[in-house]
């Protein structure tokens, strides 16, 4: 009896190794669309925002001829934004991190904080626009202030802090732990001297990346209503502020009436990015210089 | 003096003598050691006020919604005209916005970022993958709004010109633009699960002389199909409550067709529409927003949890 029939293998072979070939080249130009489209998209917004961008533009304040518009009071919204969300999400993801590595037992209440949070990080964005509205406000009628803004952005940004935050603490090895027990620390002394030292770049590259993803973040912040055009500065967490990417929005939809806008809106984007990459760099940066691998 | 004092009494003292000094003095430290873990247990807690604050806020205003629209007029309604004097709040023009873009994004999504998975996973070399990995993080970390901009300045104007009659705001651009921001979640997601499928499958079916399509395709991506589905769903998640690009895009028609070259709202474009126009609280149209983002929330909840549930369940541990 034949098992293989050798003539009928060596037929069909030829078809088969085409098909291979063929299938190897299909895969690859499917990898090339993502290039190709980040290569597009980057000369698109870089050539549409040439001449538009120098240091009047970085510096004035927003104005409704394209010409003289800045994004002063954008640039300064979207600091004062950080400076609300960074502590915030630091102290609320670093501190649940801890509690579910460090002090919660394995059990169904860690298990249901832990599926909540994967699930917060599933909900759509502007949900969380949503409940700033709302709570913050409209319920504790606050305004659309920075405070509001920023306080929405860092219970949406929370889930990615705690994740990689928990990851962090995993990642440092028990016998650290243990060593620090032995010369009779306490388990705070422990957590606050040994694991969180070792853990914290990972945890700051964790911070960084939620960070670059509030500053981009639109949806949320339309819905709470910060206005289209708002030319005092903010000076404080209580002001009224904009942000680059809501910017980069009313101009775009402008862009319509005013055809100039267009530019603006790709110049903005520019200076976004680029903070973007900045922030990403020094992301990666910590992630590679300090991270230690026991 | 006082030296040769301390001395003396510290050779009497026994270890265990002091441990357990120190056990009952109530000193800072171990008040600190207590408070700590409560302390974060409040903040650990705060994630899930987060949670049932969504519920809530979303649940009281959509009761509200429902007293003054049937819940059937509301869910089988295929005209919404929340301004003027016949106000009609059906949510199914949303519903279609939404499923079309969702549709069109993942037509993109779906082939492109496994296809990218699997030549990362089995064909590239160490060297290109170091080179597409970063740049498809780097394509996952562009603001929405930015692709929002590019959709409407660039690739409705290009398929404009391929498509006569494409109106100047159309689902048909968003979606695909959607599919292009959603493909780096997909090759991400599916190739850790690829690259989780032992190598002694491969080998033991390139043994038997299959060839690497072969073995790819009837080996590795079965092996490795819940992770790709679970991607494919969260995929799914994605598109549905992406909001910027289709905002900007498609502008805001309420319209109920399949017309693919038609201007359809979303969802998540009403949301935006409605808190840009400063409803008056207490108003239907008000109300309605929070109707709105309640079927939203319903709708990606089910399809994260479902994603959650194909991964574990069907999960072949090797």
């Amino acid at each position: 009896m034949k098992y293989i029939d050798a003539e009928q293998v060596q037929k069909k072979l030829g078809s088969r190794l085409v098909l291979n070939n063929l299938a190897k080249r299909l895969f690859f130009l499917a990898t090339l669309v993502g290039l190709v489209v980040l290569v597009i998209l980057f000369y698109r917004v870089v050539t549409d925002s040439i001449g538009w961008i120098d240091f009047d533009f970085l510096t004035s304040k927003l104005s409704t001829d394209a010409e003289r518009a800045g994004i002063m009071g954008a640039i300064s919204g979207t600091f004062w934004l950080m400076l609300v969300v960074a502590p915030i999400t630091f102290i609320l993801g670093v501190g649940t991190a801890i509690y579910l590595e460090e002090y919660a037992k394995k059990g169904r209440f860690q298990a249901f904080i832990q599926i909540n949070i994967s699930n917060l990080a599933g909900v759509p964005s502007i949900v969380f626009g949503l409940l700033g509205l709302t709570v913050f406000v409209r319920g504790l009628g606050m305004g659309a202030v920075v405070l509001a803004g920023g306080l929405t952005m860092a219970l949406l940004v929370l889930p990615v802090v705690v994740v990689s935050a928990q990851e962090a603490i995993r990642a440092v090895p028990q016998f650290l732990r243990d060593a620090s027990y032995g010369m009779g620390a306490t388990k705070w002394q422990t957590i606050k001297n040994v694991v969180l030292p070792a853990a914290l770049p990972g945890i700051l590259t964790g911070v960084i990346l939620a960070l670059s993803r509030a500053i981009g973040e639109t949806a949320p912040l339309v819905v709470l209503g910060i206005p289209a055009l708002l030319l005092p500065l903010p000076d404080g967490i209580f002001d009224k502020f904009t942000v680059m990417p809501l910017q980069i929005y009313y101009w775009t939809i402008d862009a319509a009436l005013v055809a100039e806008y267009a530019n603006l809106a790709a110049a903005t984007i520019v200076v976004l990015l680029v903070l973007l990459f900045l922030m990403n760099s020094v992301a990666i940066i910590i992630r590679n210089k300090f991270q230690k691998r026991y | 003096m006082d030296k040769s004092k301390s001395k003396d009494r510290d050779k009497n003292v026994s270890i265990r003598k002091m441990i357990e000094e120190n056990k009952q003095s109530v000193s800072f430290t171990n008040i600190v050691e207590l408070l700590i873990p409560k302390i974060l247990l409040v903040i650990a807690v705060i994630s899930i006020l987060t949670t049932a604050g969504i519920l809530i806020t979303l649940l009281a205003e959509t009761i509200e919604f429902f007293k003054v629209v049937p819940f059937i007029d509301f869910f089988t309604g295929t005209i919404l005209k929340p301004l003027g004097d016949n106000a009609q709040f059906g949510v199914l023009p949303l519903l279609m916005g939404t499923l079309m873009s969702s549709v069109i994004a993942m037509i993109v999504a779906i082939p492109i970022g496994l296809m990218t998975a699997i030549y990362l996973s089995e064909y590239a070399s160490e060297k290109v993958r170091r080179v597409v990995k970063p740049i498809l993080e780097i394509l996952a970390g562009i603001p929405t709004i930015v692709y929002g901009f590019f959709a409407l300045t660039f690739v409705t104007p290009i398929l404009r010109a391929i498509i006569p009659g494409l109106d100047p705001t159309n689902i048909l651009s968003p979606g695909i633009v959607m599919g292009i921001m959603i493909i780096p979640m997909v090759a991400s997601l599916s190739e850790d699960a690829l690259s989780a499928v032992p190598n002694a499958m491969r080998e033991g079916a390139l043994g038997l002389g299959a060839t690497k399509l072969e073995v790819t395709w009837k080996v590795v991506v079965p092996a490795a199909i819940s992770g790709i589905v679970a991607s494919f769903v969260l995929g799914i998640s994605r598109a549905i409550g992406e909001t910027m690009i289709v905002t900007i895009a498609s502008g805001s028609s309420k319209n109920f067709s399949f017309d693919l070259t038609q201007s359809m709202q979303t969802m998540t474009a009403y949301i935006v529409e409605v808190t840009g126009g400063d409803a008056p609280a207490g108003s239907t149209l008000y109300y309605s927003l929070y109707a709105v983002a309640m079927t939203l929330f319903v709708f990606t909840l089910i399809m994260n949890l479902i994603a959650q549930y194909i991964s574990r369940k069907f999960r072949e541990e090797y």
